[in-house]
């Protein structure tokens, strides 16, 4: 386990520096993973070779771009398992495809006196587009409790989905409980009480198999940034149908059926959503980033992280004075690791952890409802990928307890 | 280097005063009340003030926030505490310009006292924010109290 899943540390030449004269340990992967040099070398390759604007000329590299753009689409469409490439939208991130669902197709099927569910566990990106829809529409934001253990609360679920609910909006993978949720289960009551069901994908798509149609989620939005690709390229899926009824969120070039001087009518699907030029470089490093995934096996990954974890939580969990959220039984948590310290704020632990050369990440991790649901301000967070090592958990529960000791000695 | 480093920042008497800090709560007859945030970490710190006479006559600071805002806002009180509104605008002054590493004169320096300690919190970027959050609150405090007194 020295050298990460199937020696792949050594694609990731970042990862090989010192930071405060000590080796870097890289933890923050919940907040951006870094970039193998075959994904570098795409971009770079795609700039020294084949860049032109995509869709619009007839000249070679024009015809270059548009393919690799529309064959790293085909990547995704697979990576996910979406039955039509039709489905799949570039976007610019989680964000903005959890914002185009709610703001077109949320404003679309939600009325006044309706309601729309999410959890307590969300990331501000899944919670703020759906507070402005119910203010719009007068509809209620209703919020699915969680368990002492911190996983979401599937009888809670089933009293907060009613009849009047037309939107289910979780995350499937959650970025500081790190808890999986039940998408498949909360879709089917979704579905029984004629409501949609969306995935926010962000925390879940980089670290396991996803199978958008065994979901049976209408609608799944993930981050390029978060699984090796670069940041300002994402995904939004759709079921086609429902992709079809929606209408777009952007207008301009590219969307375009026909322009008349007064109106105009949607090229189709995937591109009606797709205004103006796009990432085309991020589009096509993100096909590189699931090839490379890919290579590996979404299993795989899955498989070694959780090994990660179950080596590293008992530990963190036997420091005295920390606080770990969400569930301690390693086989029910992600590679997210969300902690505290007794006495201590976040911001001092991590300024510490840097200086000992662990990167981790603190503060209210955009969830701030869920901060004040577990009434603490900030937490400090360990997230892990596939090129972490046992060594890397092993510094950085060292420096933990270094982190602990000198506030100890210092303070009283 | 490791956590050596850690003693620059966290020095004796910043941990003194995180751990003690002075003129905490809030000021029942306050002239001006200020809450700021930080949005990074949703640290909030609430400085309340008293001016008389164009001076601070009472000072005080509530909210809750890591080591070096707690730190920062207590050390703030003792140092501008008594003093006119003017003087304590220059000081506010002088504290951003050494808390992002820019020289300040010994005078300003000296009257800084202990506070002058946290300006090396510029070595440590990220942490500025949380230094400067009691002392912005106070200084747009000050700075309503010019609006009016031009009114």
């Amino acid at each position: 386990m020295d050298k990460g899943l199937n020696n792949s540390r050594k694609d990731f030449p970042i990862l090989d520096q010192q930071v405060n004269g000590e080796p870097l340990v890289y933890l923050d992967n919940a907040a951006t993973t870094q970039k193998p040099n075959q994904v570098l070398r795409t971009i770079v390759n795609y700039y020294q070779n084949d860049n032109a604007n995509v869709h619009r000329g007839v000249h070679t590299l024009a015809e270059r771009a548009t393919d690799s753009y529309e064959a790293a689409r085909d990547k995704v469409a697979k990576f996910i398992n979406a039955a039509s490439r039709k489905s799949i939208v570039y976007t610019r991130s989680t964000t903005e495809g959890l914002n185009w669902v709610a703001s077109s197709f949320g404003n679309l099927v939600v009325n006044e006196g309706d309601e729309i569910v999410i959890s307590q566990l969300e990331h501000h990106s899944n919670i703020v587009p759906w507070q402005q829809v119910a203010q719009k529409q007068h509809a209620t934001l209703k919020y699915i409790d969680l368990t002492a253990d911190g996983e979401l609360d599937m009888d809670s679920a089933r009293r907060q989905i009613t009849d009047k609910t037309k939107i289910v909006a979780i995350a499937q993978a959650a970025n500081v409980m790190g808890v999986v949720n039940p998408i498949k289960e909360l879709g089917q009551i979704a579905h029984q009480h004629g409501a949609y069901m969306i995935a926010d994908g962000a925390q879940a798509a980089p670290h396991m198999k996803i199978d958008v149609q065994d979901l049976d989620v209408d609608f799944y939005a993930f981050s390029g940034h978060k699984m090796l690709a670069p940041t300002g390229i994402g995904v939004f899926y759709g079921k086609q149908a429902l992709l079809e009824m929606m209408p777009p969120v952007q207008f301009g070039g590219e969307m375009i059926d026909f322009v008349h001087h007064q109106d105009a009518s949607w090229t189709e699907l995937p591109w009606k959503f797709e205004a103006g030029t796009p990432n085309i470089s991020g589009a096509i490093a993100l096909g590189s980033a699931i090839d490379y995934l890919t290579n590996l096996g979404m299993d795989n990954i899955h498989a070694y992280e959780h090994e990660l974890v179950a080596y590293t939580l008992p530990k963190l969990l036997a420091v005295d004075g920390v606080t770990v959220y969400g569930p301690h039984d390693p086989n029910k948590h992600t590679g997210v690791l969300a902690f505290n310290m007794a006495g201590l704020h976040p911001h001092d632990v991590a300024t510490g952890l840097d200086m000992e050369g662990v990167a981790v990440r603190a503060g209210h991790h955009c969830a701030q409802p869920l901060m004040e649901y577990l009434n603490v301000t900030a937490t400090a967070r360990a997230s892990f990928y596939f090129y972490n090592t046992q060594a890397d958990a092993d510094k950085f529960i060292q420096a933990v307890t270094a982190v602990k000791e000198f506030f100890a000695d210092g303070i009283s | 280097m490791g956590l050596a480093k850690l003693n620059q920042l966290y020095r004796e008497v910043i941990l003194d005063h995180a751990q003690h800090p002075r003129n905490r709560g809030e000021l029942a007859d306050a002239t001006g009340v200020m809450e700021l945030r930080n949005p990074t970490c949703g640290d909030v710190i609430s400085v309340s003030v008293q001016i008389d006479d164009d001076k601070i006559a009472d000072l005080k600071f509530a909210g809750s926030g890591c080591t070096i805002s707690q730190a920062s806002a207590s050390l703030m009180t003792t140092v501008l505490m008594n003093k006119s509104v003017e003087r304590a605008r220059e000081l506010i002054m002088a504290f951003s310009a050494l808390i992002t590493g820019e020289k300040v004169s010994e005078k300003d320096d000296d009257e800084l006292g202990d506070a002058a300690l946290v300006g090396s919190v510029a070595e440590f970027p990220a942490r500025i924010k949380c230094a400067a959050l009691a002392w912005h609150a106070l200084d747009e405090l000050l700075d309503e109290k010019g609006a009016t007194a031009h009114d």
